[in-house]
């Protein structure tokens, strides 16, 4: 467990769209990163140190953390990278965690961004795949998800009807969301005449490619209330990784959430998280993994992640209200991501998310999700964690 | 500075190659794929779980697995999807032909799947739980090549 507390004092995002090309990668980065010191009311001379992410061979340039100086504000600072693909994100947010939690730094700047439009996203993607056994029929993230749908379809008799109801929320709570890129309703019919890019998944059913960056400030207890009156603690974090090739996977089901629930909730004393928790930010790429993730999370039992959706307990206003803020299928700058449902989750907790606010938060939780199957987890709550 | 219109610069055709050792457990696979037209897999000593394609360690048991064992060719489908949408195949550079049948085989002894394309000339057949075999390319080269696609057996 931690060593002391750490809160969420500050964040900032871009205004995420398909194509920036009217700001480099740094200047990206830059937009974030004032954003959340204005956020908090920081100076970057207040910031003890850095940790900044991208998904590697994106844009074709590695190494981030040394030429985005200028935009991180990292100037004679100590700066890591840290990457893992598509949970990057969320492994940002577990980093400065540890970064402050151990009593190595007060105020951490967490910073993930993504230019996805610089780079073939299917090509970059690829390279994250073993390359003699995994590659020869691998078509980008997109492959692995339709194989995920397909197995849980044959196993619980889902629908792709089912798959369009989880777009048609998240689209609609994008519209709240000044930050997403999609912000237009969509329809089950729009979903399902979509063109169908994988078995079962469709063109509606699949988060876009998005630039975008975000930031998020982290600060010990003796700084956190200080900064500001609402801080949003994080309780606690969970990471799980699985296997080696992706014909090594448990299809139909994603173990690797499965048992990061089970760590996250028995850290913090969550035995009911359908009723303990008030909000979810969930990395799901696609429209199914709202179906089936809520499962692995013990949030319904095995099968029953449908009819949870239709019956409209996750949208707003209902019983657990997950992606307020439009999710991923509305919004993926890839690095970013996982770093946009922390920050969207300290949003609701600390009261700040406005048209997309979730009433009285006490527990958000956000997760990582890379195509490699594997997850990460934040517990965030309105009071103090016990040590 | 309102009328500027926003500059891109193309990196143009690049090109990096590289050479993949795929070990002693890899090289075993092919020698048997190439000569022979067996799959082979490995045994982990501990959980009895047969692994394809062979590998030196049980990532679940962190053993060294040694026990080498036939499996196939036949099998059955694990899960799959047909791809429909055209993209840039990053290993070849060249548009992928679409559809394609993108399974995961469970063949027959094996605990995990072995990824290859599936035929999908009549998609009515293609079902999780279908029985498939491997249909070889005259060339041997020792690469997963070997095989071209795995068919649904009627
Ligand atoms: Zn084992």
């Amino acid at each position: 467990m931690a060593k002391r507390r750490v809160a969420i004092v500050g964040t900032g995002q871009t205004h995420h769209k398909s194509h920036r090309p009217d700001v480099s990668g740094r200047e990206l980065i830059y937009e974030a990163v004032t954003r959340a010191l204005e956020d908090a009311d920081l100076s970057i001379k207040n910031i003890d140190a850095i940790i900044i992410g991208n998904m590697d061979h994106f844009e074709g340039i590695n190494y981030v953390d040394c030429w985005s100086i200028d935009g991180s504000g990292g100037y004679h600072k100590p700066v890591i990278k840290l990457t893992t693909g598509g949970t990057t994100g969320s492994t940002l947010a577990i980093g400065g965690y540890h970064f402050v939690a151990s009593g190595m730094f007060d105020k951490v700047l967490i910073i993930g961004w993504e230019k996805n439009s610089e780079s073939d996203t299917t090509g970059a993607i690829t390279t994250a795949f073993d390359p003699v056994w995994d590659r020869l029929v691998f078509a980008g993230a997109i492959s692995g998800l339709a194989v995920e749908a397909q197995s849980y379809m044959a196993k619980y008799g889902a629908t792709d009807r089912d798959g369009a109801r989880v777009s048609v929320r998240d689209r609609k709570h994008a519209c709240n969301n000044p930050y997403a890129q999609l912000r237009k309703e969509v329809t089950l019919e729009e979903v399902l005449a979509s063109p169908m890019l994988a078995d079962p998944i469709h063109l509606l059913d699949v988060c876009p490619r998005t630039d975008g960056a975000c930031a998020v400030i982290m600060a010990s207890e003796d700084y956190a209330e200080k900064i500001t009156s609402t801080p949003d603690w994080i309780w606690a974090t969970a990471n799980r990784h699985k296997y080696t090739y992706l014909g090594d996977v448990n299809w139909g089901e994603l173990d690797s959430m499965a048992e990061a629930s089970r760590d996250l909730f028995k850290k913090c004393g969550i035995t009911e998280p359908r009723k303990q928790i008030d909000v979810i930010e969930m990395y799901q790429p696609y429209s199914f993994a709202g179906i089936i993730w809520i499962e692995d999370m013990g949030i319904v039992p095995r099968g029953k992640g449908a009819e949870y959706i239709w019956s409209g307990a996750t949208d707003m206003g209902g019983e657990l209200p997950i992606n307020p803020s439009g999710g991923v299928i509305a919004c993926n700058p890839i690095g970013a991501t996982g770093l946009i449902r922390c920050a969207e989750a300290a949003l609701q907790v600390m009261g700040k998310a406005e048209a997309r606010q979730v009433p009285d938060v006490n527990f958000a939780v956000s997760t990582g999700f890379g195509g490699c199957m594997w997850t990460d987890m934040l517990l965030h709550g309105k009071k103090k964690p016990n040590l | 500075m309102e009328n500027i219109e926003y500059i891109i610069i193309e990196s143009g055709k690049a090109v990096q190659p590289f050479n993949y050792s795929v070990g002693m457990y890899g090289s075993k696979f092919f020698y048997e794929l190439k000569n022979n037209r067996k799959f082979l897999g490995v045994q982990c000593p501990k959980c009895k779980k047969v692994y394809v394609p062979p590998r030196r360690v049980c990532g679940d048991c962190f053993v060294e697995m040694k026990e080498f064992v036939e499996v196939g060719p036949k099998g059955t489908i694990g899960t799959f999807t047909i791809l429909r949408f055209a993209f840039i195949d990053p290993e070849t550079g060249t548009q992928k032909p679409i559809p394609y049948g993108y399974g995961f085989i469970k063949l027959d002894g094996a605990d995990t799947l072995f990824q290859h394309y599936i035929d999908v000339h009549d998609e009515s057949k293609v079902k999780i739980g279908a029985r498939v075999e491997p249909v070889f390319s005259d060339e041997k080269k020792g690469t997963i090549k070997d095989i071209l696609y795995f068919r649904v057996i009627d």
